[in-house]
C-alpha cells in the first residue's frame, strides 16, 4: 500500500512538473499514447497484483470455494448474506472487525502525533542529529516476527521484563499485558508505535524540509512565537504529508495481523478479544479452506477501508489548493 | 526454545503464513490449481513394488516435513544414512514450519510440483485425505507387511479415514508429567516419588504453596492448558465430540469438571493468574514452576539446561480412568498429478527403512509407533522416552474427521476465557460448543461426511 501511495505521489509530481515545462518551453509534440505508455509498467503490476486478485476474489466470494474440492457450488450472495445473518460464525467475524476497529482507533492518534513531535525535534540542528534519526528509524527495519517475539517476552505477565521492572520501582508487577483488557491493547499499540513511528517520522521530516525557510522568516518578522510558527506555518505546510501519513497509518492499522498473532496468540487472548479481522479471515481462508466466505469478508473489509480512505481525503485534502 | 515452540504450534495447524498478504497469496494460488481428481494413483494406486527393494531407474524423492526444532537434525541424519545405503534412490529433505507446511503442501501437490513423500500429524490425515492431497496407503501397508499387530492399536487405527489407511505411523508424542526436583525438595516432598493420584497431587501442591511455590502454572492457551484440559476430560470418561463428529460433547459434565479442576488451581493459588504463552514452561526451567504437563518433545530441551534437576513420569490420574493427550507423526505419500509410479515404489522403500530405524528417531524425543522398535533394548534404555511410552495404552487422539483441526482455535478460546477467569467453565465451554457445532456441521456438509 505504501509503495502504491508513493508511486501515486511521485506520478502526480512528475505530471505537474511536465505541465510546467510544457508551458515554459513552448509547444511540444506528444503522441496520443505517450502518457499511457508511461503508465504502462505500473499498470501491468497493478493489473497482476491488485486488479486481477480483486476480481478473482470477488468471483470466489460468490461460491462455496475450496480449491481442492471438485465441487465449487455457485452460491450467489449467500456468503455476504451469511455475514449479516446473526449466526455464531458471523458473530465471531464482527467481533474480529470490532477488534480491528479498536486497534485502529487506539493506534492511529499516537502514530500520527508522536512521529510529528519526533520529526520537529530531529529537524533542529544539534550534534548527533543523524544518529538520533537513525535510532528512531531503526526498529522499522525489523520484521514483524522479530518484533512480535521480542515483545511477547518483554510483555509477558508472569516472566516478562516489563512487569519485573515495574515491580522493582514499587508498581504492580502482575499486569496482564498479553492476556487481559485493556492491557493487551496498550501493549499492542505500544509495540506498534515503537516499531513503526520511525517510518512516519521520516515522512514528516521530508515534509518539514519542504517548507520554505522564508515563511518562517516572515513569521518571525511579524513577531510570531515558536508555537505560532508551528501552528500557522509548520502544520499547514505539512497538510499534504499529514494526509498521506494518516491514510497510510489507518490502512496499516486496519490490516494489523502479526502483532496480535504473535503476542496474544492465534485466538487473540483473552478469549478472542484481540483476534483481528485479518487473523479471522486468514483462518477462514487458509486454515479452514473456506475461501468463498473468506473472500466475502475481505471484500467487505476492503470496501469499508475504501470508504474511510475517501472520507479522509475529503476531510484533509479539501483545503489543499 | 523457539524451534520447539514452532513445533508445538504447528501441531494445531491453525497457524498460517505470518505474512499479512497470506490471504491474498492463497487466493491467487487458489485460482491456479485444479484438484488432482482423476489421478490414476488415487484409485488403483501403486504399481506393486514390494517396499523391501526398489530396482527401477534412479529416482530422486522430495521429502517435506516441519521438523524445525531439535528433531530436525535427527531426521536429517536418517535421510543421509538412507541415501548412503541406497544406490538408486536419493531423498532430498526440505524443512519448513508446520504452519506454512499445511498451507503450502496442498497447493504444491495440486500444482504437481510438491513433495513426493511427507509427514503429517494424525489429526491432519482425514482433512488431507478428504481434500485428496494424500494417497490411500492400504496396499503400501500390505506390501510393507505392516499390520495392526506391529503397532500400538490406537496409533494404527488413528491413521485411517473412511475405511482406508492414509498414514504409516512413525511415532507417538504424548503429554507427560515433568517435575522439578529442586522445587519438590524445597516444598518438603520426595523428589523421587511424584504424586500419582488426584489427592496426592493436590496435597503436594498445598505443601509447595506453604513454601511460597506456585506448583502448577495453568496456561490459558491450547499449548498447554488446552492439552491438559483434554487429558482430564478423557480421564473423567468424557469425549470431545459425538462418534459421527457432527456435534461437540466437550461441554459435558466431564468436560466442565476437567476445566473446573484447572481453574481451581488458579483460584486456590497453586498457579499465578494470567500466565502468558510458554510462561509455564519457562517458569519450570527457571525453578519457579514445580509441575508441568508438557509434551515428550521437551526432553532434549530440558536436558540441555544443566542447572535444571528434573524427572518425568506419567500424567497423574486425577479422574476415574487413566488418559493422556497425544499426537502422532505419520508418513504420507502425496497425490501428485501424473506421478511417476517408480517414485511411489521408492517412497515405500524409504518409509519402510525409516520405520525400521525409528529408534534413532526416538532419540529426538518420540515414542516409536512400531512395537518391535519400542520393545527393543535400545529404546528401553532411553529412560525418559520409556516413561512416556507407558502411557501408550491409554493415550487419546482427536477423531479422524475432516476439518477437525478447525475446532482447536474454538477450544483455545474457551480455555482462555475459563483459565483467565473471564467466564465460568460451564459458560465458556457451552459457548464454544455452540460455535463448534456450527463449524462441525459446515464441515460435514462441505466434505460430505454428515
Amino acid at each position: 500500500m505504501a509503495t502504491q501511495e508513493t508511486t501515486r505521489v511521485t506520478a502526480s509530481g512528475v505530471a505537474r512538473s511536465r505541465a510546467r515545462a510544457a508551458t515554459r518551453g513552448g509547444p511540444q509534440k506528444q503522441g496520443t499514447f505517450t502518457p499511457y505508455l508511461f503508465m504502462l509498467p505500473y499498470m501491468i503490476l497493478f493489473g497482476i497484483f491488485v486488479a486481477a486478485p480483486t476480481i478473482s476474489a470477488f468471483w470466489i466470494s460468490l461460491h462455496n470455494w475450496d480449491y481442492l474440492l471438485p465441487g465449487k457450488p455457485f452460491t450467489g450472495l449467500d456468503n455476504y448474506i451469511d455475514l449479516f445473518s446473526g449466526s455464531g460464525s458471523a458473530g465471531l467475524f464482527w467481533k474480529s472487525m470490532w477488534a480491528t476497529a479498536q486497534f485502529t482507533i487506539y493506534s492511529v492518534p499516537p502514530l500520527v502525533i508522536f512521529p510529528l513531535l519526533v520529526a520537529v525535534v530531529l529537524h533542529q540542528k544539534f550534534p548527533g542529529r543523524n544518529f538520533f534519526r537513525a535510532v528512531y528509524f531503526a526498529p522499522y527495519v525489523l520484521g514483524v516476527a522479530v518484533v512480535g517475539i521480542l515483545w511477547r517476552y518483554l510483555l509477558d505477565p508472569t516472566v516478562g521484563v516489563i512487569n519485573y521492572y515495574l515491580g522493582l520501582i514499587g508498581l504492580p508487577s502482575d499486569i496482564p499485558w498479553t492476556n487481559g483488557l485493556p492491557w493487551a491493547w496498550i501493549g499492542l499499540v505500544g509495540m506498534t508505535v515503537w516499531w513503526t513511528a520511525g517510518f512516519n517520522a521520516v515522512i514528516y521530516l521530508a515534509g518539514l524540509q519542504g517548507i520554505p525557510r522564508d515563511l518562517y522568516e516572515a513569521a518571525r518578522v511579524d513577531g510570531a512565537s515558536r508555537w505560532q510558527q508551528f501552528r500557522h506555518v509548520t502544520l499547514p505546510g505539512l497538510r499534504p504529508v499529514t494526509l498521506f501519513v494518516v491514510t497510510v497509518t489507518i490502512l496499516a492499522s486496519a490490516n494489523v495481523f502479526g502483532q496480535p498473532y504473535l503476542v496474544t496468540g492465534q485466538s487473540g487472548a483473552p478469549g478472542n478479544a484481540t483476534r483481528t479481522a485479518i487473523m479471522y479471515i486468514t483462518g477462514e481462508g487458509l486454515g479452514r479452506f473456506r475461501m468463498g466466505s473468506a473472500s466475502a469478508m475481505s471484500i467487505l473489509l476492503a470496501s469499508i477501508l475504501a470508504i474511510i480512505g475517501a472520507f479522509n481525503f475529503r476531510l484533509l485534502g479539501r483545503r489543499n489548493d | 526454545m523457539s524451534g520447539d515452540r514452532a513445533r508445538r504450534r504447528g501441531l494445531t495447524r491453525r497457524d498460517f503464513l505470518v505474512a499479512g498478504g497470506g490471504a491474498t497469496a492463497g487466493l491467487i494460488l487458489a485460482s491456479c490449481g485444479s484438484g488432482p481428481e482423476g489421478n490414476p494413483a488415487v484409485s488403483g494406486s501403486t504399481s506393486g513394488g514390494t517396499g523391501a527393494k526398489y530396482e527401477g531407474p534412479n529416482v530422486s524423492l522430495a521429502f517435506w516435513n516441519g521438523f524445525t526444532g531439535g528433531d530436525g537434525p535427527f531426521m536429517k541424519d536418517l535421510v543421509t544414512q538412507f541415501n548412503s545405503e541406497t544406490d538408486n534412490i536419493e531423498v532430498k529433505m526440505s524443512v519448513q514450519e508446520w504452519a506454512d507446511y499445511y498451507v503450502k503442501v496442498p497447493q504444491a501437490v495440486a500444482s504437481g510440483s510438491g513433495p513426493d513423500v511427507g509427514i503429517m500429524h494424525i489429526n491432519q490425515l482425514a482433512t488431507n485425505a478428504a481434500r485428496t492431497v494424500i494417497l490411500p496407503l492400504d496396499d503400501v501397508a500390505q506390501t510393507l507387511e505392516l499390520q495392526e499387530d506391529d503397532f500400538a492399536p490406537i496409533v494404527w487405527n488413528g491413521g485411517t479415514y473412511n475405511g482406508q489407511r492414509y498414514g504409516i505411523p512413525l511415532d507417538t508424542h504424548p503429554l507427560g508429567f515433568y517435575y522439578n526436583k529442586k522445587l519438590m525438595e524445597q516444598g518438603g516432598l520426595d523428589p523421587e516419588s511424584p504424586p500419582a493420584t488426584g489427592d496426592d497431587y493436590l496435597a503436594a501442591l498445598e505443601d509447595l504453596k506453604s513454601k511460597g511455590i506456585e506448583g502448577h502454572w495453568v496456561s490459558p492457551f491450547l499449548f498447554l492448558g488446552g492439552l491438559q484440559w483434554q487429558s482430564l476430560l478423557w480421564q473423567n470418561g468424557g469425549e470431545l465430540y459425538n462418534s459421527e463428529g457432527t456435534a461437540a460433547t466437550f461441554n459435558s459434565e466431564q468436560g466442565v469438571a476437567a476445566m473446573t479442576w484447572l481453574v481451581d488451581l488458579v483460584k486456590n493459588g497453586y498457579s499465578p493468574a494470567n500466565v502468558g504463552q510458554d510462561a509455564d514452561t519457562i517458569a519450570f526451567q527457571n525453578d519457579k514452576n514445580a509441575f508441568n504437563w508438557n509434551g515428550i518433545w521437551m526432553i532434549n530441551a530440558f536436558k540441555e539446561i544443566k542447572s535444571l534437576d528434573w524427572g518425568v513420569t506419567q500424567i497423574p490420574q486425577i479422574g476415574s480412568e487413566k488418559a493422556a493427550w497425544a499426537s502422532s507423526h505419520n508418513f504420507v505419500i502425496m497425490n501428485k498429478e501424473g506421478q511417476d509410479p517408480n517414485k511411489i515404489d521408492a517412497s515405500k522403500v524409504f518409509i519402510k527403512w525409516v520405520i525400521d530405524h525409528s529408534v534413532d528417531w526416538a532419540k529426538a524425543g518420540q515414542v516409536p509407533a512400531d512395537n518391535s522398535v519400542r520393545t527393543s533394548q535400545e529404546f528401553t534404555a532411553l529412560e525418559e522416552q520409556s516413561a512416556f511410552a507407558e502411557q501408550l495404552p491409554y493415550v487419546h487422539f482427536p477423531p479422524p474427521i475432516p476439518g477437525i483441526g478447525d475446532i482447536d482455535v474454538i477450544l483455545e478460546t474457551a480455555v482462555s476465557e475459563a483459565v483467565l477467569l473471564k467466564k465460568e467453565p460451564a459458560d465458556a465451554l457451552n459457548d464454544a460448543a455452540s460455535t463448534a457445532d456450527e463449524t462441525l456441521q459446515e464441515n460435514a456438509e462441505k466434505y460430505g461426511t454428515g
